[in-house]
């Protein structure tokens, strides 16, 4: 993830605290999209950005996850995301985001 | 699930940039605070 994404990241979570913050993230592969998940969850793996050992816990979801998928109205979001979700490796980006949202709850 | 919250959006340009993100979002009980689309090119 972005170093000065994380950084706006940490100010957001210390201006508005981490209680109603929520993360949507857009990524285009299964470890892209982890990764992300687990810099706002856990800290930063990569131990290089603000959020390395940072651990803000907040909630975290790709676009393409059934959850959120089931909150927007379908022709907006076929309208928007659809093109895209043909493209990308839908599966295992959930896969791979629920896992390490698991591992980090 | 989304309802009450304050969003951040990490959209990233070569999977689902923010603006396709945000669009969804639209007219939904929610606060986008911050929203950005990555490149990692």
């Amino acid at each position: 993830m972005d170093l000065e994404n994380q950084k706006r990241v940490k100010e957001l979570a210390e201006k508005h605290g981490t209680e109603n913050l929520f993360v949507l993230i857009g990524g285009a592969d299964p470890e892209a999209s982890g990764l992300a998940v687990e810099t706002v969850m856990a800290g930063d793996p990569a131990f290089a950005g603000p959020l390395t050992g940072v651990q803000l816990g907040l909630p975290a979801y790709h676009i393409v996850e059934p959850e959120i998928k089931a909150e927007i109205d379908p022709s907006v979001y076929e309208e928007n995301i659809g093109m895209m979700e043909m493209v990308l490796d839908i599966d295992s980006i959930i896969e791979e985001v629920s896992t390490i949202r698991k591992d980090c709850s | 699930m989304l309802d009450g919250k304050k969003v951040i959006i990490l959209g990233d340009r070569d999977g689902i940039p923010s603006g396709a993100i945000e669009n969804c979002l639209l007219g939904k009980e929610l606060e986008v605070i911050f929203s950005v689309t990555e490149c990692f090119v």
